[in-house]
Formats: C-alpha cells, structure tokens, sequence
C-alpha cells in the first residue's frame, strides 16, 4: 500500500478557498509544540502572539504600520510572480529605494525647502527601486542569467551601499558616531493620520495600490497578459504576447513599489536613515504574496496577518522571553504549510496497491 | 613568500565551503531538482555544527552534526518538493526563511562561545618541502575532503551506472520513468545528498574559518554556491574552478581592504556579489546553441500510473 499524488481533472475550488485558513491552523499547531520544547506555555504564547496584540490600540495601529511595507511589496511581487518572473530581491529595491529618497531629504536638510520635498522623494525612490530591479530583469531578458540569483545579490549591494552612505558621507555629524542620518525635517517626513501612535499616510498609498492591483488584474487587457503569460506560456505565445516584455514590466512595477515602501518606512515610522531600516520586509513579502494566493485583496489581509506575527513575536520576548528569531521560524513554517495546502488545489491524495497493479498488468 | 603562502591558505579556506555546497548542489541539480534552499541548509549545519564541537568538544562530531542538520533540512524540502509536487522555486526560497530563523534559535546559546577550529595537518616530511610544502600538505581535513568529494561526484556522475541513471532523471524524468527507474526515490537521495554537502559547508564556517559562531554567518555564501553551479555549466571540473576563483575574489577584497587602499570598505565587501552578477552575465551571453542546463531542472514530476 502506498500513498500518491494524482492530479486532480478540475482544480478545487473548495479547497483553493479554506488552503489559507488550513495552513494556519497548521502552522499554529506546530507552534504549539515548538514553544512547549522551548519550555513556554503554548497557550500563554499564542495568547502573546495573536491575541494581545489586538486587543490595545496602540498595537493595532503598530500592526496596520507594519503592514503598510508589507502590502505595498507583495503586490508588486505577486504580479511578478503571476507571470512567472522571480523577483525575490524586494529587500534591496526597498533598501534602494530608502536610499534615493532620503538623498533629498539629506540635501534639503535645514534649508527653507517648501511642500516639494515628500512627493519627489517618492517619486526619486519609485524610479530608483524600479531602475534596481531592472538590473537583474534586463540580464533574464538579454543575456538569460537567473534573476533570482541577480536579484538575490544585489540584496547584499544594496545592504553595503546603505550602509557605507550612513557611516560616511551622510553622517549626522551631531549623531555621536552612530552611523544615521539627521533627523528629517518636518517637509521630508510622511504626514500622521491620526495623533498618537504612528499610523502615517503611507497606509492610504498602500490600499490603494491594493485597489489599483485589483483594476489591473480583474480589468484590464495587460492584467489578463500577465496571467496568461504565467499561466499558459504556450498559450501566452500563440496569443502574440511578449514574455520577455512583461517581464520587464513587472520586475519594473514590483521594485517602484518596493522603493516607494522603502522611502515611507524611512520618511514615515523611522524618521531617518540607517542600517537595518527593515526587519526583512522583501523577504517576508514573499510570504504576504503567496499567503495570498497572489491576489490584491487576499494580500492586503495576508499582510495584516504577518504584521500581527511581527508584533506578537515583540510582545511575546518582552513577556515571556521568546527569541525574536521564533517569528522567523513560524513565518517560514506558514509559507510549507501554505504552499503544501495549495498543491491539494491541483492534486489529491490517492492509496495505491502496487502488487495487485502487477498481477492485473500481467493477467 | 610568507605572504604568498598566507593568502594561499586564505584563498583556500574561503573557496571551501563554497565548493562543498556546490558539489551537493551540483550532484541535486543533475537529478532535475533546483534546491534554492542551500543558504538555508548551511546556516543551520553552522548553528548545528558549532553546538554540537563546543558540547562535545570535537570538531569531527561537529561536522556531523552540520551534515545531519543539513540532511534534515533537505528532507523536509524533499517531503514539498518532490512528494507534494509543490513549486520548487518557492520551497526553496521557504527552506531559507526556516534555516536563518532557526539557526538564530539553536545558535542563540553558543554567541560569543569560542572552540579549537580544526587543526592544520602537519604532515612530517611533507610539510617542509620549500614553497609548496604548507599549501599543500598542511591544510585542515574540510580542504582534502572537499577535493576528494568533487573527485568522487565526478567519478559517479561519468563512470558508474548509478550516476547515468540519475542524470538521466535530471535530462529527461518521463523516460528514465517509463524505463522503469524510480525517480522521485533517485531524485530524493540526490536532494539529501545536497543536504548534507551544504549543512558540511555551513558547519565548515564556525569549525574552521571563523572559531566562533555569529548568527547570519554564511553571509550569502549558500546563493554564490547555487550561482557556482551554473558558472560551471554543471560540471564538476568547472565548478573547482569557480569555486577557487571566487574564494580569491573574497580574499582579495579582504587584503584590499586591509592595506588601506583608498576605496570604502563596504564597496570591497560587496565585490563577491557583484562579481557574481557579472559572471552569470557573460557566461549566460557566451553560451550558444541552447542551455547546459539538465533539461527536466526544476520541473515538477507526478508519476502517471
């Protein structure tokens, strides 16, 4: 007797919509047993990770701030992945991005610059992450090199860049040696939406780059091109649509929106730049994309979702001592569970009984 | 001719984890899998690796340690990829996001820990030949088993009838199927093989390189390893010879560095990366007439039955 997969005749659409909601259960599962080897009580630390964090409001502001970045990225890799093109470097976009905007904000540094500042450092970190991620797209599409591994490596570049800019040239020369920068003035800085906690504007440009994702893919003749191209190459082809040029595209759009979440998280909830601007956030959109099966509105609930893992993990260490690295664990626990669960959607499980095959085949 | 020597025995010493983890990846890849997940699998043979040389005070239990770490790691990938018929890419990129969170588990208790790296052997005579005496015959046992390893792979892959087979899963999985060979099992044993190889090459940091372990260690080494394997066109005799090249590049920043020379540091550090994105280019551009790559690589396979 052995146990196989079988494709299935028609995908499920059954369990394409619960797949979400199984790997979580899953994952908290096995959650639950982690923290008991780790001698925690499961119940207090799912109670830390998941319920705390909802129930002040200060947290639930935290959530939607850290979601903001989340958001913003994935849809930009979900498109990418749609079409079957692996940006998997949103990390250095977003570093890049970071980087370009807060050039202005450096330059205009107390000087009587007006209104102008926020909206060209968007502008400068959306073309800039754009501008970074067609480096690895241009080397897939004319030379056939791994854009996963190009975009991958100049994750690094853009690290050690950052991080040169901050110890050197753009050094608060009042910061006592640390390596960031001044302070940004009040122009450079993204606007609250509400006094106290953190929540900026940069959460109203992430619902509607959710929105505008949504009117892409459901709407429009370019949305159906990069689900064809992904979905059907063969199809994609006969139906004269250029793979090499939504590659392009997309590799484009997802790192303008990676470079634009940078320069917010940066100009918005930090306020300066400096090493370690990002806890992860290219790489835990990976996640937030395909947690939300690579649709707007599923992203925008997954980002919520591993925002509340993000928190939960700081509220667990500082009550009960819980290493930080645990959320990096059960994020990447969730994305197995979450990709295991989806193969269900095309393939089921069947029990096989190989010796009677043979003497029916022989028969 | 001290210096020449040192940077020798430098240049050695960083090329080898590198080689490890892309014999591994190489001998994977030739059974059509793509395991993206090799940075993870070395981060944690370093977490593992070092606990198990600082509880038991041997490096050699040590580097089992890594390599049993490193095997695990690949299993559960195996498990995805290969019995679930999930998208590879994916899992790979999943298996990394695991490895560096659970490396900074295991590896939280053992920050700021030192050990006994592993000794240089000194073979007597051997050793005192002029020049090349030390280059030679006194490195440490991770430097010989890796060229012994690359020597086997080799010999497996092209002399054996196992190694035909497998490649022949990695060419074509639909007819080394219908032949009649198992492929998923072939392919299972090449991923765990990959495994071990990378968790060795993890272990091989805190063991030999550095004597200490720091979380985050490997410092992309696992991805320059999976780009290693297509700087070598899949061939073992290319890919020692991308791995010492690349291992000099990363000494050569580091001497760069140390003598002063007026360029930032940062940008010397980020020399290896950039190397590697300019390698992949002109090797991907040189190519003609079609890819050397394993023709089924990372494609998903169901057995029709």
């Amino acid at each position: 007797m052995q146990l196989v997969l079988e494709k299935r005749v028609e995908r499920s659409g059954t369990i394409a919509l619960v797949s979400p909601l199984i790997a979580i259960g899953l994952t908290i599962l096995t959650m639950v047993i982690l923290f008991a080897i780790l001698g925690k009580n499961p119940l207090l630390a799912l109670h830390a990770y998941f319920i705390a964090p909802l129930t002040d409001g200060y947290s639930l502001l935290e959530i939607a701030v850290k979601a903001t970045p989340l958001v913003m990225i994935a849809i930009g890799l979900s498109l990418c992945y749609l079409a079957n093109a692996w940006n998997i470097g949103a990390e250095g976009q977003f570093l890049i991005g970071a980087v370009a905007g807060s050039w202005i904000a450096v330059k205009t540094q107390g000087t009587d610059a007006g209104a102008w500042v926020l909206p060209a450092m968007f502008v400068l970190a959306a073309a800039a992450g754009a501008l970074y991620a067609l480096i690895p797209a241009i080397c897939k599409v004319k030379f056939g090199a791994s854009e996963i591994l190009t975009s991958l490596m100049l994750v690094y570049v853009a690290d050690l860049f950052l991080d040169y800019l901050v110890r050197g040239p753009w050094r608060d020369p009042q910061g006592f040696n640390f390596p960031t920068t001044a302070e940004f003035d009040p122009v450079a800085t993204v606007p609250l939406l509400i006094e106290g906690g953190r929540l900026h504007l940069g959460s109203i440009i992430a619902l509607l780059v959710v929105a505008a994702a949504a009117i892409l893919l459901g709407r429009t003749i370019k949305g159906f091109e990069i689900r064809v191209v992904g979905a059907a190459p063969r199809a994609a082809r006969f139906g004269g649509f250029n793979a090499n040029q939504l590659i392009i595209l997309t590799f484009a759009v997802s790192g303008a929106l990676a470079g634009l979440a940078g320069i917010i998280e940066v100009a918005g909830p930090i306020g300066h730049l400096q090493p370690g601007i990002s806890p992860g956030y290219g790489f835990t959109a990976i996640i937030v994309a395909f947690l939300g099966r690579l649709n707007p509105v599923g992203i925008l609930i997954a980002g919520l979702f591993l925002a509340l893992t993000f928190i939960g993990g700081e509220q667990a260490q500082i009550a009960m001592k819980i290493p930080l690295d645990v959320t990096k664990i059960f994020q990447g626990i969730l994305l197995f569970y979450v990709l295991a669960c989806d193969s269900l959607i095309l393939y089921r499980f069947k029990l096989v009984f190989p010796n009677r095959e043979v003497t029916r085949g022989a028969g | 001719m001290e210096l020449v020597e040192a940077i020798i025995l430098a240049v050695l010493a960083a090329s080898t984890p590198l080689l490890i983890a892309a014999t591994g990846e190489l001998v994977t890849e030739r059974s059509g899998v793509l395991n993206l997940g090799v940075e993870g699998m070395m981060i944690v043979g370093a977490a593992c690796g070092f606990a198990g040389a600082w509880l038991t005070g041997s490096v050699f239990i040590g580097a089992l340690f890594g390599m049993v770490a490193g095997t695990l790691m690949s299993l559960v990938f195996a498990l995805m990829a290969l019995g679930l018929a999930v998208n590879q890419v994916a899992t790979g990129l999943a298996l990394t996001i695991l490895g560096v969170g659970l490396s900074g588990l295991i590896g939280a208790g053992f920050v700021g820990e030192r050990i006994t790296p592993a000794m240089h052997l000194y073979i007597p005579v051997l050793t005192d030949i002029p020049l090349i005496g030390r280059v030679l015959f006194g490195e440490d046992g991770f430097v010989y088993f890796s060229i012994a390893l690359i020597v086997g792979v080799w010999w497996f892959l092209y002399r054996t009838r196992a190694g035909l087979i497998l490649r022949a899963c990695g060419d074509n999985h639909v007819s080394a199927h219908a032949l009649g060979y198992p492929v998923l099992r072939i392919r299972t044993f090449a991923v765990m093989f990959g495994g071990a190889c990378a968790g060795l090459a993890g272990a091989y940091l805190p063991l030999a390189y550095t004597p200490f372990f720091v979380p985050g260690m490997t410092a992309g080494r696992g991805w320059i390893a999976l780009a290693l394997v297509v700087f070598s066109s899949w061939r073992p005799g290319r890919l020692v010879a991308g791995a010492y090249l690349f291992g000099a590049v990363t000494i050569l920043q580091l001497h760069a560095q140390g003598w002063g020379v007026g360029i930032p540091s940062q940008f010397m550090s980020a020399l290896p990366y950039l190397a590697t994105i300019i390698v992949l280019i002109l090797l991907s551009r040189a190519r003609t007439g079609g890819s050397t790559a394993p023709a089924a690589l990372g494609t998903v396979f169901v057995p029709d039955r």
